[in-house]
């Protein structure tokens, strides 16, 4: 998966979550609890989701890396390698 | 014998189980939850008599919040499960009253109005109350206050008139407390926020709607609801983890996760341990609840909710006699906007009652009390409300035994044990303590609950 892909996953993600959040306009180096309203249980779903579609586990001590979209595009894309992007699910 | 094995496993279908078991399955756990009973929902289940049906619980789902106040718990609530606001179809309280003796204090979701209330009744309180308010609002009650601290003494910290104070103290214990003769002060800055400041509500249709909406969310992300599945004792292996559960009918689950809304006590009795008698609940009610032929508001009964107390100084502990008719809640659901109960009322009453003397009569002594204090309770609420009796179609009353026997809660506790278990821990390794005795109350609260210990303890930790 490319960046392109990631970012749309990261989004594809978010609006399953928070299907009232606007996630087009998403900066990608600012921190996304700054820019919709994420609390730490939404930010589980996060890396939840990523596993769920992916297989892509991400540790606790890493959620932190993917605080931004930028933060995500740089730690999962090793680990998104060759996966291909599912939206909607 | 058959022995299945689970990623999690879920003792009881109430709000915190269900919460629990949609959380585990949407994130592919297979989980199975168990419930003795015929019917979900716990505490917060319903029945049908005469052709009607009947809501155990839910006077009022409290923490009410309009969708764009995405940090309140019941949004948060609602984005866990993937549900939408609109799917609980909630109807707002119109307004309720604390009534203490000659004290009326009027509130509504608007929280302008107690505030109003408040400056009327207790002119001097102004201040201190808004002192108080703020403090309830910043405070972080599951980090920085002690567990085991008094509620009445968190109030008293800003409000310097006792009886404000005990106006304040007698819907906080009624809504949640387990501990007598005060609230937790954790507990109490949750459940201000949750009646006041967020506000009450119910769901059109009652509980049955909100809990077939679970049922169906957890059903369609693959989760095993089993009724007529009592879990009989938990299955532990040699260094006292839990492994599984043997169920009533001798079949074994397995699993090394077990999330039990059961109850502190009555999950450590399944594991063959036992607890402290300070750990055991002491408060429990009877409620009756009276179908009209009119609107309760024909009848003068005005208000949504009314705590009422004959003084100023509630005593919120178990009674020495079956029931206490000093002090109670009176709801009528028919004062909800938009349910459908019109044009027919529907007036509930709930009082404290001795759990003891309740399960101790035989069947005919059984029924004998249980009209004489329905009707007793009736004549107590009347001043505050109206008498339901010349307008009543139809009668249902619950007892502590009612309670006991559809919740499994020894002593017919409604609010649990008096000693919460934050973390979940149950004292025994893989069992996580989900509902009540894990601290949270209400709807809401017990959702947040399931929620919070699945995350937790389920899906983080594997």
């Amino acid at each position: 998966m490319n960046r392109e892909e990631i970012i749309l996953a990261i989004q594809d993600i978010i609006k399953t979550i928070a299907p009232d959040e606007d996630v087009s306009n998403l900066k990608t180096d600012v921190r996304l609890r700054d820019q919709i309203e994420l609390d730490s249980m939404d930010f589980l779903d996060i890396v939840m989701e990523l596993r769920k579609r992916y297989g892509v586990q991400v540790p606790e001590d890493d959620y932190k890396e993917l605080a931004t979209l930028d933060g995500c595009v740089a730690y999962l894309g090793p680990k998104m390698q060759g996966k291909s992007l599912k939206v909607g699910v | 014998m058959t022995a299945d094995r689970y990623d999690a496993l879920v003792i009881g279908a109430g709000m915190s189980g269900l919460a629990a078991g949609i959380r585990l399955a949407q994130f592919g756990r297979r989980v199975a939850i168990l419930e003795r009973h015929a019917l979900w929902g716990g505490l917060n289940s319903f029945y049908k008599r005469g052709g009607r049906r009947f809501d155990s619980g839910l006077h009022a789902l409290t923490n009410f919040a309009r969708p764009e106040s995405k940090t309140a718990p019941l949004s948060r609530v609602l984005r866990q499960l993937r549900l939408r606001f609109d799917d609980l179809h909630l109807g707002e309280q119109g307004r309720s009253r604390l009534h203490l003796a000659d004290v009326r204090l009027d509130f509504s979701n608007d929280f302008a109005l107690l505030e109003a209330e408040v400056a009327r009744a207790f002119p001097a309180q102004r201040t201190q109350f808004a002192s108080f308010v703020r403090a309830v609002r910043e405070a972080e009650p599951f980090t920085t206050v002690d567990p085991s601290a008094s509620g009445r003494a968190f109030l008293r910290e800003h409000l310097t008139d006792e009886d404000l104070v005990e106006a304040l103290m007698l819907p906080l214990c009624w809504y949640g407390s387990a501990r007598e003769g005060d609230v937790d002060a954790y507990q109490a800055i949750i459940l201000f926020r949750a009646i006041f400041l967020e506000g009450l509500a119910r769901p059109r249709g009652g509980i049955k709607p909100l809990l077939d909406l679970l049922v169906a969310r957890y059903k369609a992300e693959g989760g095993e609801l089993r009724t007529h599945h009592g879990v009989e004792s938990v299955l532990r292996d040699s260094r006292g983890a839990a492994r599984g559960v043997r169920l009533d009918s001798g079949d074994e689950l397995l699993s090394d996760r077990i999330l039990s809304s059961a109850g502190y006590v009555e999950t450590r009795n399944l594991c063959g341990e036992s607890s402290a008698p300070a750990d055991q609940g002491r408060l429990s009610f009877v409620e009756t609840q009276r179908v009209l032929s009119q609107p309760s508001a024909s009848i003068g009964a005005l208000h949504t909710l009314v705590f009422f107390s004959d003084s100023l100084r509630p005593a919120w502990r178990r009674p020495e006699e079956p029931v206490d008719l000093s002090n109670g809640v009176i709801a009528c659901s028919d004062n909800y906007a938009g349910n459908e109960i019109a044009p027919r009322g529907l007036m509930r009453v709930t009082c404290l009652a001795n759990p003891e003397t309740w399960c101790a009569y035989d069947e005919a002594e059984y029924r004998t009390q249980k009209d004489r204090w329905e009707d007793a309770i009736c004549a107590a609420a009347a001043p505050y409300a109206a008498d339901p009796r010349p307008l009543t179609t139809q009668v249902d009353c619950f007892t502590p035994r009612t309670i006991t026997h559809y919740t499994g809660h020894t002593g017919g506790t409604v609010y649990g044990s008096p000693r919460k278990r934050l973390d979940g821990d149950s004292g025994v390794p893989n069992v996580h303590l989900i509902g009540t005795d894990q601290g949270f109350v209400g709807i809401v609260g017990a959702l947040m609950s399931g929620i919070s210990i699945a995350n937790r303890h389920a899906l983080v930790a594997q």
